[in-house]
């Protein structure tokens, strides 16, 4: 393999795309960019830069903070930074990833929000700039364990964690008192299988749980939310080999599969996003289910449901190996190409500041533990709050790897083949493992 | 000539089994932006809504416009200009362009036509970062006029070679005529090939607008305000991370069909004014 | 035709003028397209020989034809390749008959036959997100509107998980297609068919053709330089079928709705393979012009089309 060198270096990228574009005004200039030889595109130079400028800033709509709580946050950030001008900007989360990676090249944006399955994928492509130098020691005892690891890869950080969220259960306390199911039972996954068969049996409901298992993401979600429980791993310690396919990783898909086998689970869910869990829910069609923050507002609104009231919303059940809580939250990063590393960690430090997080608490739950006990930040949701303080201190992360996307939808597809029957489970995960282990080396 | 009365009965009943096919989707789609979540989700579903509600369009017609549903508004008109402006462009230089292709001998013809449709048949995602590398640099990020010369590449190749077709499919004799009578090539094309040519161009016209009304991932990746927003990213938007509000959606998508209907009812009588009056009897 | 043998017949210096009007008339089209377009794909084509995993530029190790061979023999792309095949066929071929139906009725003397124009633009004019969506919801096994009516009218008596198998999922998603798309493809038809001479029809009916022998006789051979078009129209589109796949099914359930268009998404977008992405894509363009190649060599109608 030779390698070549397919682009300038940096100071001259700019120069070198102009003279590229003027070319191409031509639009005759076919073996030109041949010869100039560029797989080009800008550069990732991080001049820190002062602490004034403009800083763009990528954030998403529509869930976490709402775009007025971040407009507000962001005026009161200017009040006290007036030489640092803000520009956000908000797009559907679908669009974060692939904005992100596009806007690279480029260096558009200086901050970026960030999901918790791409901080490996970012940092080791350079695509976010590495802070850990500038993270105060007492962040880490000062911030949930859960929420630390948002940002962190291979003992680095690359962003600061800002929306916090996991899945809870949801148990619905009509349908469990017509059953006379105890409300005790559902702390491990035996007592739910239990109080579901009990359901199930006085004709309560005809599907107790549903679940997010369609192919996308939302599977690995709960798949990895039971590989915890149950004690499996996805990666072996060096990281280098798939270990998702023995012991608790096969073990948590056998319990999918038997749920789906013997009826106690919706049919649907394999078809379902978390909007289609809630859906269920909020007509009261199930009893149980795992689901992210915002179901508990939206289940006790009576415009989009049946169940007001009813619903109770806890920590997750344990298996043998106890109750971690899948990770969803979502960073805060400088993105590498930032021409203003220090104002865009400075806006960080300000929206992610305890301060700021206390006062929109309502919308989106703080990353400082001792938030949880502050009775203005109970009293915005004082049953979501106490369900949080438990489930937030203990997460399991999907695998921090740069090509989880790619892990990630082996392991969908196989996962659906044995949900669909297609497949006994360890089969399925033996060929995600194979498929795995060839991502992994490449 | 009097057509038989089988036939006419024949042909309305498919008309309105059409138009029971068309209509009963977009119906549901109504019924939908019409209801409450909880009438939507209602099993057995009640076919009248027991709690009708105007409020999706009352959010898009009159909140601000940093609300998504605001923005929603906003983009509308983005679009129409994008969209618009995308017909008009490729439009004039593609319908020279197709006449070259139709009616003059030149090397490499075929092979000229199909590098222009080979650059759309490139999946847009395989070519959506050199793209944004260049906006970006010409400062056009963000801005309609960016969208426009995006959409205007993908869309030319389409005219030139379905106009090309069309001009083909005309009789030559007119022009000959109208050449021998000391109309110049392009003369003729205006005069004579034009004119008796609209059904092929209003069909082209509104394929180039509804290409550039639905166009999405290029939308999605090269817009991120309210400058330049289309109405398929400002749809997405209406969907959060985990919460989707089909009835918005539909709302959105029954305003954003209105449009492309109105144009069409706009050109269709006019071109069918003029259409058989036996212009191309040769 | 005789636009050829006039050209024939024309003195070199004609054909060296005929030339310099094409390139002048051509030129506009040559800086609206290529102007944008030829670095993209350009780059694409030369990154397609490399491998490159980040969006900047650098250094990549040059790997030749690696990327394509090792597409090509992947499992993966060949069932995705089969799959969007299917779904390219079936979809264009519905799309198409139903068409020429439809043109013909849109041509028909019907009362009230602007309206049924306007109403027949209804489902192109929706964008594809919204048509998606709007499958998804007729479709959901849970609230779908096809559940509801089927158990209404007693047709079935426990709702259906209808995107629940991967084949079913396939045809329920060309079936969305083809109510959006069926419409354009009468519009292009109705477009040839207006061209077509009124008197043609008379001289038959005369001569005692009646209305089945006229169609093959008369209409559809006038009507292949329009069916030319949507063919290829449709099929490029359709082998590139992204959006609507993304809304109604995300490829699943079990990869049974993954195209090659939504494969090449993930590998060159989520999983940043840019590499293989880009080979993946001068592959696509590579079967479609194969296709496309294919239908104009079946619809060969010599000098009437214009590729």
């Amino acid at each position: 393999m030779s390698h070549h060198d397919l682009s300038a270096p940096n100071p001259s990228i700019v120069a070198l795309s102009r003279r590229r574009l003027l070319g191409l005004a031509g639009a005759t200039g076919i073996g030109l960019t041949l010869s100039a030889c560029g797989i080009g595109g800008g550069g990732t130079s991080s001049s820190g830069g002062d602490n004034t400028g403009t800083i763009n800033a990528l954030f998403m709509k529509q869930a976490g903070f709402s775009e007025a709580d971040i407009l507000a946050m962001t005026k009161a950030f200017q009040g006290v930074n007036p030489k640092i001008k803000v520009n956000p900007t908000f797009v559907a989360y679908e669009a974060l990833h692939d904005k992100t990676v596009a806007a690279a090249p480029a260096g558009t944006y200086d901050v970026v929000l960030i999901d918790v399955i791409w901080p490996a994928e970012f940092g080791s492509k350079k695509i976010v700039s590495d802070v850990t130098s500038k993270y105060p020691d007492a962040w880490k005892g000062e911030m949930f364990g859960g929420a630390l690891q948002t940002a962190l890869y291979q003992d680095k950080y690359y962003g600061v964690p800002w929306i916090l969220d996991t899945k809870y259960f949801y148990s619905n306390k009509d349908l469990m008192a017509k059953a006379g199911v105890e409300p005790a039972s559902l702390a491990s996954w035996d007592g739910v299988i239990a109080a579901a068969r009990q359901m199930k049996s006085k004709g309560v409901v005809d599907y107790p749980l549903v679940w997010s298992w369609s192919q996308a993401e939302a599977l690995m979600c709960d798949y990895t939310q039971l590989l915890g429980a149950f004690g499996g791993k996805f990666l072996s310690d060096d990281g280098s080999k798939a270990a998702f396919n023995s012991g608790g990783g096969v073990a948590a898909l056998e319990f999918m599969q038997m749920t789906l086998k013997d009826k106690l689970s919706n049919p649907s869910s394999t078809q379902a996003l978390e909007e289609d869990v809630r859906k269920v829910i909020s007509q009261g069609q199930a009893a149980f289910a795992l689901n992210w923050t915002y179901m508990f507002g939206m289940a006790n609104d009576p415009k989009e449901s049946q169940v007001v009231g009813k619903l109770a919303i806890g920590q997750t059940p344990s298996g043998p190996a106890g109750r971690p809580g899948v990770n969803g939250s979502m960073a805060l990063a400088v993105s590498a190409g930032s021409k203003n590393q220090k104002a865009a960690w400075t806006y960080i430090e300000f929206l992610t500041s305890q301060d700021q997080q206390n006062k929109y608490a309502k919308d989106s739950l703080p990353v400082w533990k001792s938030s949880y006990t502050d009775p203005a930040v109970i009293e915005t949701n004082p049953q979501t709050v106490a369900a949080a303080s438990k489930q937030l201190d203990s997460m399991i992360l999907r695998p921090t790897v740069p090509n989880y996307n790619a892990v990630s939808q082996k392991m969908q597809a196989e996962i659906q083949k044995c949900l669909l029957g297609s497949k006994t489970a360890q089969q399925a995960l033996d060929d995600a493992a194979k498929a795995a282990d060839d991502i992994l080396a490449s | 000539m009097k057509p038989r009365r089988s036939y006419l009965v024949f042909i309305h009943i498919a008309a309105v089994a059409v138009a029971g096919l068309i209509l009963a989707p977009f119906g549901w789609l109504l019924f939908a932006s019409l209801s409450s979540q909880n009438d939507l989700l209602a099993r057995p579903l009640s076919w009248i809504p027991r709690d009708p509600t105007l409020e999706r369009y009352r959010a898009i017609a009159t909140t601000s416009g940093a609300d998504v549903a605001g923005a929603f508004r906003t983009s509308l008109l983005t679009s129409t200009i994008v969209a618009g402006s995308t017909v008009v462009i490729s439009m004039c230089v593609g319908v020279l362009g197709a006449y070259a292709f139709a009616r003059l001998r030149f090397r490499l013809r075929r092979m000229t036509l199909a590098l222009f449709l080979s650059t759309y048949m490139l999946p847009p995602i395989a070519i959506i970062i050199p793209i944004y590398l260049i906006l970006s640099t010409v400062g056009l990020l963000d801005s309609k006029l960016g969208l426009i010369i995006v959409y205007c590449s993908f869309v030319t190749p389409f005219v030139l070679w379905i106009m090309s077709n069309f001009f083909l499919s005309l009789p030559q004799e007119l022009e000959d005529a109208a050449r021998v009578d000391g109309c110049s090539r392009l003369g003729a094309l205006f005069r004579i090939v034009l004119p008796i040519a609209r059904p092929g161009l209003f069909a082209t016209m509104m394929f180039a607008f509804l290409l550039a009304w639905d166009e999405f991932l290029y939308a999605l990746v090269l817009t991120s305000s309210s400058n330049a927003k289309t109405v398929p990213v400002a749809i997405a938007e209406f969907t959060g991370r985990f919460s989707v509000d089909f009835g918005l959606v539909a709302a959105g998508g029954v305003l954003a069909s209105v449009p492309p209907v109105l144009l069409a009812l706009a050109f269709q009588r006019y071109i069918v004014g003029g259409l058989t009056s036996g212009a191309v009897k040769g | 035709m005789t636009g050829l043998r006039r050209a024939a017949r024309k003195r070199p210096t004609g054909a060296r003028m005929e030339a310099r009007l094409a390139l002048v008339l051509l030129l506009p089209s040559v800086v609206v397209v290529f102007g944008i377009v030829v670095y993209p794909m350009l780059r694409t084509l030369l990154i397609s020989f490399f491998n490159v995993d980040t969006p900047f530029g650098g250094r990549f190790p040059f790997v030749g034809l690696d990327n394509y061979t090792s597409i090509l023999t992947s499992p993966d792309f060949w069932a995705t390749t089969r799959r969007t095949l299917y779904f390219t066929l079936v979809s264009t071929g519905l799309e198409l008959v139903l068409g020429i139906g439809l043109a013909l009725l849109l041509i028909a003397p019907l009362r009230g036959r602007w309206l049924l124009r306007a109403l027949v633009v209804l489902p192109w004019a929706l964008p594809t997100i919204v048509n998606g969506s709007l499958w998804r919801s007729i479709f959901d096994a849970q609230y779908g509107a096809l559940n509801a009516v089927l158990t209404q009218l007693h047709v079935t008596e426990t709702y259906h998980a209808w995107l629940g198998t991967p084949f079913m999922a396939l045809n329920l998603v060309i079936l969305a297609d083809v109510w959006k798309n069926t419409s354009l493809v009468a519009f292009f038809l109705l477009a040839g068919l207006q061209t077509i001479p009124r008197d043609i029809y008379e001289q038959a009916r005369v001569d005692g053709a009646g209305a089945v022998r006229s169609f093959f006789s008369i209409t559809l051979p006038l009507l292949v330089p329009s069916i030319s078009i949507v063919l290829v129209l449709r099929t490029i589109e359709a082998f590139k079928v992204f959006d609507i796949i993304y809304i109604m099914t995300r490829g699943g359930p079990a990869s049974g709705t993954q195209t090659i268009a939504f494969y090449t998404y993930l590998q060159a977008f989520s999983d940043q393979r840019f590499g293989y992405g880009s080979a993946l894509a001068y592959l696509i363009v590579v079967i479609i012009l194969m296709l496309s190649a294919l239908y104009l060599r079946l619809l060969r109608s010599n000098e009437m089309s214009a590729l």
